[in-house]
């Protein structure tokens, strides 16, 4: 395994609050890792720094032993990092097919291009199509998608995720506010799409069920530092994690 | 340039000022705690010039009282204007808000072509006012140095309507977070309407102190409008003593600048206003 | 779920309508000065004008999402560039080229300062820029004329020198330069929707952060738009010169900015063809109401009162609604069937 991307000493304060507090991290190819930890623990804020959508107070970030600490997002994108929000952040009056057809456009460099119609290119035409049957929405593909169901927007946004082809993928939530079928049928396509396209991603998730099953590696954070980083086995034996959780009985100790 | 006309200059530039203050006051009020950026704020303090000049030179009003009724009329109008528009433009996207205050423009600076008819008018100056006083051997209208005064004393009212008492402390704390007021049982619709006509009054005093030396017309208020946006964008938008900063600035630098540069003096207060934007969108004194 | 039968014949039906709408148009247009006289001709040219104007603008405002108020002055940057070439040389095109191309530099230059903001912060710089402009017209007697403009500026022939030349000083001649440059503008526009960054900027418009998360940079992407539309601004101002035989500094003033701004709302900005309906709509009124009131400002305010509170989708929305049938659309707040 060698480390795809690697985080040192970073720190993020709002208002003189410490989200994120010289946390280190190192995600290795071809992993699945879970982010967990109690809300307001800076697990947004940390995927935030790393795909760039802020900027730190100090530390680096480096891709592949690149530095990308300041790196615009769109550069981050095409670097191979790429992410998917909490609250769904799609194009709502595009249709579902144009929601994916932008990132698919742009990873191939067509998406300046003025005077063609953007529906003749076919390569971008069939990679599109793909992913919208992998997350199951190609029936779906002309309508708007602010129109979508919820959980429909849930796995549009996994789709957005995947299109710029990434190396390395964020997924904040991809769970948020769904039933627990769906929970589950989301999960397996995450399992399914890191299996079929050997992508290595990231995902913060709160049901510590789901989180031990699926996980190479489990990091849990609190108060803006990683408290514990390891396979699901050492976590749930880890003191300190036991006590943030303690009554909560999510690790099935009570 | 001499120190003599280095210090007359400045005062006319400081009577200028408090005119862009008047108006920017008011601007940045509204913006600052009702989040709306008004276009329609210029007509305001023309809608004032009118009304001062028929109170005062048609219907032969004592000058004191001319302003008075004047800057009132304006809040009148304020109060019809939040209840009946603007109360429903401030959950609107800034860019309709900007449109939309832009058909109020349209809309009352057609209303007094009207009433009024288009032509410029300059009424003539009140008796106590007429005449120069001597500032060092030079002798500077005596009607500047009442604005400059005149202005400073509105500054004094509204900072403390704003800073002393029950109303100004429920305003700071609306601003700093209208649902944290809400549920402290504020009742912020009548606490904006009082805001808004606040703002009104103030640009209405402005217009209505500047008949007898500024043309009443009805593009005054166009021209001031974006006069004022400078301002307030160069002391930070919604940022009160900034905007007091910025009419200082703008209104020194059209002074000296008509001095100095005669041909490019409108085109360096753009400069100067695109230049904070670009290097301190926040304006100079904003957070 | 695929379409429906009855959606693809929805859809058919939809393009047949909207074909022989625009047939129906373009033979209107041309035959427009053979049949209807010089006074219609004229207004005509004028709508054409605004036409292109408004369509620019909303590449820009309902596309790209931005508002600028400075519009007004990359149209008198190109009225004012083009008059000068007529003044001076007599060849048309050369005229349209050098006000294109001026305006199109100057919109690169200030839209790279301009699109590093967003929302009021864009709106002001636009502003300020716009009336920087304003401002060096005004007062840049020798070369512009300064208040009274540039007047007498010639109609000049149709021509490329050792090619052709065809006399165009007519109303009725010119109109149709203006209909053919008007036509030939607005299907690059309508090329430019249905590519690839049409829909980057219609991304942009939707939500700025997705964009940037798609790898694309939203300033350069903000830039683009501001440069076409400012250059769609110059072909306008440029047109118009020789319309109106004269050039004048309130061309560039931010109260004209709302011209193409009015006719997109009237029309309706989330519609191709919305622009081009509103500013149809916008000058006919105009010279209608102004017939029987000088306040026609009056009037205008009170409609974009009413359109912004209430209809935003503009006419076109509400046309659309009678003549086309929708599966539904999304506006930014959400959804409205």
């Amino acid at each position: 395994m060698t480390g795809l991307l690697r985080v040192e000493g970073l720190i993020k304060s709002f208002d003189g609050f410490l989200a994120i507090n010289r946390v280190d991290l190192q995600i290795q190819a071809g992993t699945l890792t879970s982010i967990i930890g109690p809300n307001g623990a800076g697990k947004t804020t940390l995927i935030n720094l790393i795909t760039g959508k802020i900027n730190p107070d100090a530390g680096r970030v480096y891709l592949d032993e690149i530095e990308i600490t300041r790196l615009p997002i769109h550069e981050r994108v095409r670097k191979g990092i790429s992410r998917s929000f909490q609250i769904s952040n799609i194009f709502p009056r595009l249709t579902v097919f144009q929601n994916i057809q932008l990132p698919v456009l742009a990873r191939l460099g067509y998406a300046a291009f003025p005077l063609a119609s953007r529906d003749k290119f076919s390569q971008a035409n069939a990679e599109v199509e793909e992913i919208m049957h992998a997350v199951g929405l190609w029936g779906k593909k002309d309508q708007p998608a602010g129109v979508l169901s919820h959980g429909d927007q849930r796995l549009l946004e996994i789709g957005m995720a995947i299109a710029p082809r990434p190396r390395l993928c964020f997924l904040d939530e991809p769970c948020a506010g769904m039933n627990p079928v769906e929970h589950g049928q989301v999960l397996d396509l995450i399992m399914h799409l890191a299996q079929e396209r050997n992508l290595t991603f990231v995902i913060v998730e709160h049901d510590m069920d789901v989180v031990f099953a699926v996980s190479d590696r489990v990091v849990v954070m609190n108060k803006g530092e990683i408290l514990a980083d390891g396979t699901p086995d050492m976590i749930k034996q880890h003191e300190g994690v036991r006590e943030i959780y303690l009554g909560e009985d999510v690790l099935g100790y009570a | 340039m001499d120190f003599q006309s280095l210090v007359y200059q400045g005062l006319i530039g400081l009577s200028l000022s408090m005119y862009l203050w008047l108006v920017a006051a008011g601007l940045t009020i509204a913006f600052g705690i009702l989040r709306v950026l008004n276009f329609a704020h210029g007509s305001l303090y023309m809608l004032g010039a009118y009304f001062a000049f028929t109170l005062y030179y048609s219907l032969k009003l004592n000058f004191w009282l001319s302003m008075v009724l004047a800057a009132g009329l304006v809040g009148i109008v304020g109060l019809i204007l939040e209840r009946f528009l603007f109360r429903r433009i401030y959950p609107l996207e800034e860019a309709y808000q900007l449109i939309l205050t832009f058909g109020i423009v349209l809309i009352l600076s057609d209303t007094v072509k009207m009433i009024w008819g288009g032509v410029f008018m300059i009424p003539p100056m009140p008796n106590i006012f007429v005449g120069t006083v001597n500032i060092l051997g030079r002798p500077f209208p005596v009607y500047n140095l009442f604005v400059i005064c005149a202005g400073l004393a509105v500054t004094g009212l509204i900072w403390l309507l704003l800073e002393r008492g029950w109303w100004g402390k429920t305003v700071r704390a609306t601003a700093s977070d209208r649902e944290m007021a809400s549920a402290l049982g504020i009742n912020t619709p009548v606490l904006f309407t009082t805001v808004f006509i606040l703002a009104a009054v103030v640009a209405g005093l402005g217009g209505a102190l500047s008949i007898p030396v500024r043309v009443v017309a009805p593009g005054v208020g166009t021209a001031i409008i974006v006069q004022a946006f400078v301002v307030t964008v160069i002391g930070g938008l919604g940022n009160l003593k900034g905007a007091f900063l910025g009419a200082l600035i703008v209104g020194l630098a059209n002074a000296y600048g008509i001095l100095l540069f005669p041909t490019i003096e409108l085109f360096l207060i753009y400069l100067l206003m695109a230049l904070v934007l670009l290097v301190r969108p926040k304006g100079l004194l904003g957070g | 779920m695929e379409k429906t039968i009855g959606e693809i014949r929805m859809e058919n039906r939809n393009r047949v309508v909207a074909r022989w709408l625009l047939g129906l148009l373009l033979l209107v247009l041309f035959i427009l000065p053979w049949t209807l006289g010089t006074y219609v001709t004229w207004t005509a040219s004028n709508i054409l004008i605004l036409a292109l104007y408004a369509a620019g603008f909303n590449i820009l405002f309902g596309y790209s999402g931005l508002l600028s108020f400075g519009q007004a002055g990359f149209y008198a940057i190109g009225a004012y560039v083009c008059a000068k070439i007529l003044l001076g040389t007599s060849f048309l095109l050369l005229g349209f080229l050098g006000g294109v191309l001026a305006a199109g530099l100057a919109a690169l230059i200030i839209g790279f300062l301009c699109t590093r903001h967003t929302q009021i912060y864009f709106a002001m710089l636009t502003l300020s820029f716009g009336m920087m402009i304003h401002s060096i017209i005004w007062k840049w007697r020798d070369v512009t004329g300064g208040d009274d403009g540039l007047v007498n500026v010639p109609r000049a022939p149709l021509a490329i020198p050792g090619l052709f030349s065809i006399d165009v000083s007519s109303v009725e001649s010119y109109y149709y330069v203006v209909l053919v440059i008007v036509a030939l503008g607005i299907f690059l526009l309508w090329r430019m929707v249905n590519s690839p960054l049409g829909l980057a900027l219609q991304g942009i418009r939707d939500s700025e952060q997705r964009v940037a998360f798609s790898g694309l940079s939203i300033q350069k992407f903000r830039l683009i738009a501001f440069a076409i539309s400012g250059m769609y601004a110059g072909m306008a101002g440029s047109l118009m010169v020789p319309l109106l035989k004269s050039a004048d500094p309130g061309m560039a003033h931010w109260t004209a900015s709302a011209e193409p701004l009015m006719a997109t709302l009237l029309g309706g900005i989330y519609n191709f063809a919305g622009p081009m309906v509103g500013a149809f709509i916008l000058y006919v009124a105009k010279e209608l109401i102004a017939r029987y009131t000088e306040y026609w400002s009056m009037v205008l305010g009170f409609t974009v009162v009413v359109l912004v509170l209430g209809f935003r989708g503009g006419v076109v929305s509400v046309l659309q609604g009678l003549l086309f049938r929708r599966t539904g659309t999304v506006s930014k707040r959400g959804v409205d069937a």
